[in-house]
């Protein structure tokens, strides 16, 4: 089974990379773009074949490692 | 008195603050590897400045799930005091020693300059060797410095007088310009609600000996010392 973890910042918090490639953006032309906010993509391939365990293992390993829920926020997605 | 750096791949201060030890407290600090699991009994513990395991995933993330981090928050719920400095202050928040977070500058730059520092609270065993509201000069060498922690934790850290050092100027004001990383309310060290743990972004044991620019790191060596002898 394969986990797709998006990790985020926190609404709020300020993320001063993504407002360099919002500049970055705009520069280049690109019209109409708000706000970007920059995240994190981890991918996972697990043994686990129950969704409802592998989940709850995910989101384990988020809150202690892949996360920092200080300020930031995490999906997890299961395929397969 | 016995004290011990913490050595991980990619500290690269771990050095600099044992000759501050050794060359100020007048001991030799034990250099622990980030494997090891047995810890002797210590007096202070030195999480030094560096790139941890090269930075990977988040400032201080990987250090602070590493072997010898499980001692070293043994020992300092037994109040033994640790004391971070740069990437270990990194590593003491994401190792839960510390509330907060250290994000990446504002600025986005890496910044390596001296800075002035205002002394918020001398009343520690790291810090009363100085006095409040003296303004002290640190140099500083980071990417990811900017201290985050939301609205609650920050009311209670200014609350109980957590506070140690703040980003200001020469003459001691703070403000928004002299806040060179973006971090919350110019935070630029922090203790634990006992004040047995500081970490500080800032780097004083880069300045203990006149030749290399200066000496106001030496207070806090001073501090320990005289704390822990």
């Amino acid at each position: 089974m394969k986990a797709k973890v998006h990790v985020t910042l926190k609404p709020g918090v300020l993320d001063p990379q993504g407002k360099a490639v919002s500049h970055a953006l705009q520069s280049l032309g690109f019209e109409g773009v708000q706000e970007v906010r920059q995240g994190k993509y981890i991918e996972l391939d697990l043994d686990e074949t129950d969704p409802a365990k592998a989940r709850e293992a995910v989101e384990r390993m988020c809150r202690e490692l892949l996360a920092n829920t200080v300020i930031e926020n995490f999906t997890v997605d299961l395929e397969g | 008195m016995k004290a011990a750096v913490i050595v991980f791949p990619g500290s690269n201060c771990d050095r600099d603050v044992a000759v501050a030890v050794d060359r100020i407290m007048g001991t030799k600090p034990i250099m622990l590897w980030h494997r090891e699991t047995e810890v002797p009994d210590l007096d202070l513990i030195v999480v030094p400045g560096g790139f941890s395991y090269g930075d990977y995933l988040r400032s201080g993330a990987m250090a602070a799930h590493s072997p010898v981090m499980r001692e070293v928050k043994a020992q300092a719920e037994k109040g033994v005091r640790v004391l971070g400095i740069c990437n270990g202050f990194q590593i003491l928040t994401e190792a839960g020693l510390l509330p907060g977070a250290l994000m990446r500058n504002r600025g986005l730059k890496f910044i390596c300059k001296d800075v002035h520092l205002k002394v918020e609270s001398a009343g520690s065993d790291f810090t009363r060797g100085y006095r409040d509201g003296e303004v002290v000069r640190y140099p500083v060498a980071h990417h990811d410095g900017n201290y985050f922690a939301d609205d609650e934790t920050l009311a209670r850290v200014e609350g109980q007088g957590q506070v140690a050092f703040r980003y200001a100027h020469p003459d001691g004001r703070v403000d928004d310009a002299a806040n060179i990383n973006g971090s919350r309310n110019n935070i630029a060290g922090l203790f634990n609600e006992r004040r047995t743990v500081l970490g500080l972004m800032p780097h004083p044991e880069r300045l203990i000996d006149d030749h290399l620019g200066g000496t106001d790191g030496v207070p806090m060596f001073k501090s320990l010392l005289e704390a822990l002898s």
